[in-house]
């Protein structure tokens, strides 16, 4: 490859370290499918609209499909390979496989690894474009299935799972703050699962 | 895509030297539109300057009680900032009403200034545009223009800015500072430029969208303390319930006193070239009583430019109706 059009790089996924070398076009997901052999990130629209392909970047969502490989040299990122825990799923893959959260399941990595940092987001206090008052001296938003929907807007699913998909993620966020979904406190919430942002 | 060179900065003056060099350069912040268009080819830099990880990440309290906003700093991070959310509710809710939550932790404030156009012909290369290819022809004027301008458009071009986040930065009297390489001897040189400068008027050059000097790095926005901020709202309009650019959008703050209008600011997006701050309606409300009669008339005073084309009419009623309804919402109390 031409030097000045190509470069060695490491890339951090999921603790690894991948040392390759990339022409500068290549985007963080076609380094992921195409080069790690890493085929949970799913390829959708190659064009940021349908997040299929969300991994996470230092811990915060984003769109592998606009993210140039180059640049994500020094970053930590995780892939839905990277979400479960000692042969545990993750809560929120938990809550997709018992409540159905998807029909073909294409989009259904994204919208895992997108709900996994959302709920973050939502524990970190960030308003949303339905929280009623945003000022930061109101209430904290409630997850309500209309904040969860905003929330997970930048994942389209054409199988039209949304319905399951809200009953997941509100269930992984009812188990992440102990309460059940009907509000009631369930256990006490383990420090260990908080989140500072 | 063309190749490309690319090539990590860690500091202004680095950033500035490396554009200065090499003409055919763009900087890259967070990608999410400049990746997107250079993969359709409407963009085709020679090198990119990854100006993501320069210092400019923090949003500052200024001796004024103004925000120092700094240029990387990421749309979600601006949005969830304690003294924008009380401040310059707004400015929140704009950015929160724009793209998604994966793009807006990567987006940031410097770029979202100088995202292009979403006009269809613009985005597709085998299009005409005066806008990409100056000299072209405008096929929009004639063609598939019905999310185009009613303001400040000329025959050469009718896009529309697509940004939310600036129609609250119009509102709010931001400025926003760059560094150019333009000092003696190549030496780094600091400048401003307040929102109602920053965006060129269309005219016959509407591939020259802003005011800024050649080579030149958006460091950061300032915001001017304005407490009429405090009690502010943006609302917008758009053809699904979420994740879509807006047909429509009014950014407005209102402080009432005795019945009737002390101060207003407002702005209207998705209507123009840029983030249109609505000056003549300003003037016809400010003294005037804040009821729906007013906003209606201080609406049609600044509409009275509105030049729609055959199939965006709508707009002109549409951000008519946003004015009134946002600034009843606003001046019943509720600042949210």
């Amino acid at each position: 490859m031409d030097p000045s059009t190509s470069s060695d790089i490491t890339l951090d996924i999921n603790g690894e370290k991948h040392a390759l070398l990339v022409d500068h076009r290549t985007t963080l997901l076609d380094a992921l499918r195409e080069r790690l052999d890493l085929t949970g990130t799913k390829k959708g629209c190659d064009q940021g609209q349908c997040g299929a392909c969300t991994v996470l970047i230092d811990g915060q969502r984003a769109v592998s499909c606009l993210q140039l490989a180059v640049a994500a040299e020094g970053r930590h990122i995780t892939t839905i390979e990277g979400m479960a825990e000692g042969g545990q799923l993750h809560p929120v893959q938990q809550a997709f496989l018992d409540l159905d959260g998807y029909q073909c399941g294409y989009c259904t990595p994204g919208q895992i690894c997108s709900a996994v940092a959302m709920l973050d987001e939502h524990a970190a206090g960030w308003p949303s474009a339905v929280t009623g008052d945003v000022r930061t001296e109101a209430a904290p938003p409630e997850l309500t299935p209309e904040e969860i929907r905003e929330r997970m807007s930048g994942n389209l699913c054409r199988c039209g799972a949304y319905v399951q998909i809200v009953e997941a993620v509100t269930r992984a966020a009812a188990e992440r703050t102990g309460t059940r979904p009907d509000g009631i406190a369930e256990k006490p919430a383990d420090p260990a699962t908080e989140v500072s942002a | 895509m063309r190749e490309f060179g690319y090539q990590r900065v860690f500091d202004v003056s680095g950033a500035v030297a490396q554009l200065a060099a090499e003409p055919g350069a763009r900087y890259l912040g967070g990608g999410t539109n400049l990746v997107d268009l250079m993969k359709t080819g409407v963009e085709r830099p020679a090198r990119l300057v990854d100006v993501s990880r320069l210092p400019l990440g923090r949003i500052e309290t200024r001796e004024d009680g103004g925000l120092h906003i700094g240029a990387t700093v990421t749309n979600s991070e601006l949005a969830a900032h304690p003294e924008v959310r009380s401040r310059y509710p707004a400015l929140t809710q704009a950015v929160l009403a724009g793209a998604s939550g994966q793009l807006r932790n990567v987006a940031t404030v410097g770029g979202n200034l100088l995202q292009r156009t979403r006009c269809g012909y613009f985005g597709d290369v085998t299009q005409p545009c005066n806008k990409r290819e100056p000299g072209s022809g405008c096929p929009a004027v004639a063609g598939e223009h019905r999310n185009h301008a009613i303001l400040g458009a000329s025959e050469h071009c009718v896009a529309v800015h697509p940004s939310d986040m600036g129609v609250a930065l119009a509102a709010f009297d931001a400025v926003v500072t760059y560094e150019t390489a333009d000092g003696p001897g190549g030496a780094p040189s600091r400048g401003e430029l307040p929102m109602a400068d920053f965006y060129l008027p269309v005219g016959s050059t509407p591939h020259v969208e802003t005011a800024l000097p050649s080579g030149a790095l958006i460091t950061g926005v300032t915001l001017p303390p304005a407490p009429v901020a405090a009690h502010s709202r943006y609302r917008k309009v758009r053809e699904r319930a979420s994740y879509a650019f807006a047909i429509g959008s009014v950014a407005a703050a209102l402080d009432v006193r005795e019945g009737s209008v002390h101060e207003v600011r407002l702005a209207f997006g998705a209507v123009a070239s840029r983030p249109w701050r609505a000056r003549e309606a300003e003037r016809v409300l400010t003294g005037a009583p804040a009821d729906a009669a007013g906003f209606a008339a201080a609406a049609d005073a600044e509409l009275a430019a509105a030049a729609p084309l055959s199939g965006n009419g709508y707009k002109v009623t549409l951000i008519r109706n946003l004015v009134v309804a946002v600034l009843t919402e606003l001046s019943e109390g509720a600042s949210r």
